[in-house]
């Protein structure tokens, strides 16, 4: 557990750099964290982290196949998005914990 | 009469049959159980047809075997679940009410969903080996194989039995030693995950196996689609991996029926409480097993430990108390590695896989997260005790909830 300073603003952190507090993401602190990743938001982006944002607060499990089919996005898209680990990366800068897979 | 109605005579159905028809009277309750096919596989055996050790009739059964007598079973296909008039239609027009519901509709394998797999090579060179189909094919297909890329691929999570695919590349290994021709074969454990297994002590275990054992893995791969021509599979950014022989767990999906009635999730399995193993939503309607959403492995040691705390849980229902029993998420997998040896993994929601003994501290016999011709005898002997205790809903040796005892953190 760690405080970390984005755009000014101190969040508590994990050590993977997730966000323990949802409701302390903000678009600007989320910009900031995509630029450790090296991505650029756009207004997709944002719809994006708004849909996972809000399935993760109705406490549903999130998974790249119900991202894809959230009419959001689709899995290829979500790719596009959020190169390498879609889920995981959009996860960070959505301020919202790491998706866990179960075995 | 009051109804029970059990959607699905598999291993969960079963168990529940003969559990709930010597709990209640018989001239108060009807207990009836609604199952499209009339065969019962023992589904761990189907890993062991590819190679030979077990063949097709080693792992079937007729369903009727097992139901107890004064419970009513239907073979017929279930149309859809009507929940708010507490009634389950069948596909021949029959209706059936009830007064609980039992869904143990399980999973199924649902190759259609990926572009490619059910293509020109289905069955020639891209098998699975979760149907009797499947398993039957790739073991014809192995016996005049003489080598090349062996791609073990998961096209989705979750999916039934976890440790299923990593067993399949071990004893595929073993096979081709014997065989002779490991050297002109190249075995790949291609997978969606970050590695070999989704928790930390079992994957470092597993991972040195797959090591010694000359088998790549290849991690965070989503699938796409096959390419039946290049023989390739392609990953959603862009990867992709040639094979000669591909080996695939298709994506899996609770029953069709779950759908039709509009009671699943993305994937069709029914949201559950995952503690009381109660519907979310309705209260006359309790989900066992695979055909659920709860955060645990598909797999039929999770189903006997579920049907535990759902019997408790109904019994307490219908007698009008609170449910107490609550699910921890307790599952158990032998895990077998090839020439004659296996490992065994206990775990639950909160526990990962822990080294140890199992299921008596310091004793055994079993070697928790450890490789021994124990282990593999304990694989061996479960169909045994699979078909002669566990279906019956007789007592086993192993407590539902898991123990932390013989385990060392």
């Amino acid at each position: 557990m760690a405080t970390k300073s984005y755009a000014g603003v101190n969040v508590e952190v994990n050590d993977e750099g997730y966000l323990t507090d949802p409701s302390q993401w903000t678009p600007v602190i989320a910009k900031e964290l995509a630029k450790e990743e090296n991505i650029e938001l756009t207004d997709k982006h944002f719809e994006v982290l708004n849909f996972i944002r809000e399935e993760h607060a109705k406490g549903n499990v999130l998974t790249i196949r119900k991202v894809g089919k959230s009419g959001v996005v689709d899995i290829k898209g979500f790719y596009d998005l959020f190169p390498g680990g879609p889920l995981k990366k959009a996860s960070k800068i959505g301020g919202i914990p790491k998706p866990s897979s179960c075995v | 009469m009051k109804k029970i109605l059990i959607l699905g005579g598999g291993t969960g159905g079963t168990i529940m049959a003969n559990r709930l028809r010597k709990a209640l009277e018989r001239d108060e309750w009807e207990i009836t159980v609604v199952d499209q096919f009339k065969t019962h596989y023992y589904q761990p055996g189907f890993l062991f047809i590819p190679f030979g050790i077990y063949n097709k009739y080693d792992v079937i059964k007729p369903k009727a075997d097992f139901f107890p007598a004064g419970v009513k079973v239907l073979y017929e296909k279930t149309d859809k679940i009507e929940p708010d008039q507490n009634r389950v239609l069948l596909d021949g027009g029959q209706v059936l009410p009830y007064d609980y519901l039992i869904i143990a509709t399980g999973t199924q394998t649902q190759p259609g969903e990926t572009p490619g797999l059910k293509g020109p090579l289905w069955y020639k060179e891209i098998f699975d080996f979760y149907t009797i189909e499947g398993a039957v094919a790739l073991s014809r297909f192995l016996k005049t194989w003489e080598g090349g890329h062996l791609v073990m691929n998961i096209a989705e999570m979750p999916y039934k039995c976890p440790v299923a695919p990593l067993e399949f590349v071990f004893l595929a290994d073993a096979f081709f030693h014997e065989t002779g021709i490991r050297n002109k074969v190249k075995i790949s454990y291609v997978t969606p995950l970050p590695g070999a297994f989704t928790k930390p002590q079992a994957t470092k275990m597993l991972s040195g196996l797959l090591e010694e054992k000359n088998i790549k893995v290849v991690p965070e791969f989503y699938l796409e689609s096959v390419d039946n021509e290049k023989k390739v599979i392609k990953s959603y950014d862009g990867q992709e991996i040639p094979f000669d022989l591909l080996t695939i767990v298709p994506v899996n999906m609770g029953n069709k029926a779950i759908e039709r009635s509009g009671m699943g999730d993305d994937l069709n399995f029914v949201p559950t409480d995952k503690h009381t193993l109660r519907s979310e939503k309705y209260e006359n309607i309790f989900v066992l097993g695979d055909a659920s959403n709860i955060p645990t492995s598909k797999a039929g040691s999770v189903v006997h430990f579920a049907s535990e705390v759902l019997f408790d849980n109904l019994m307490a229902t219908i007698e009008d108390r609170p449910m107490l029993a609550k699910f921890d998420g307790h599952a158990n997998c032998y895990i077998e590695t090839g020439f004659g040896k296996g490992s065994i993994i206990d775990f639950n929601y909160d526990t990962e896989p822990l080294p140890g003994t199992f299921p008596l501290p310091g004793i055994g016999p079993f070697g928790l997260l450890q490789n021994t011709k124990l282990n593999h005898y304990g694989k061996v002997l479960f169909r045994w005790i699979y078909w002669h205790i566990l279906l019956k809903g007789k007592e086993m040796p192993i407590e539902s909830e898991m123990s932390m005892a013989g385990k060392k953190l």
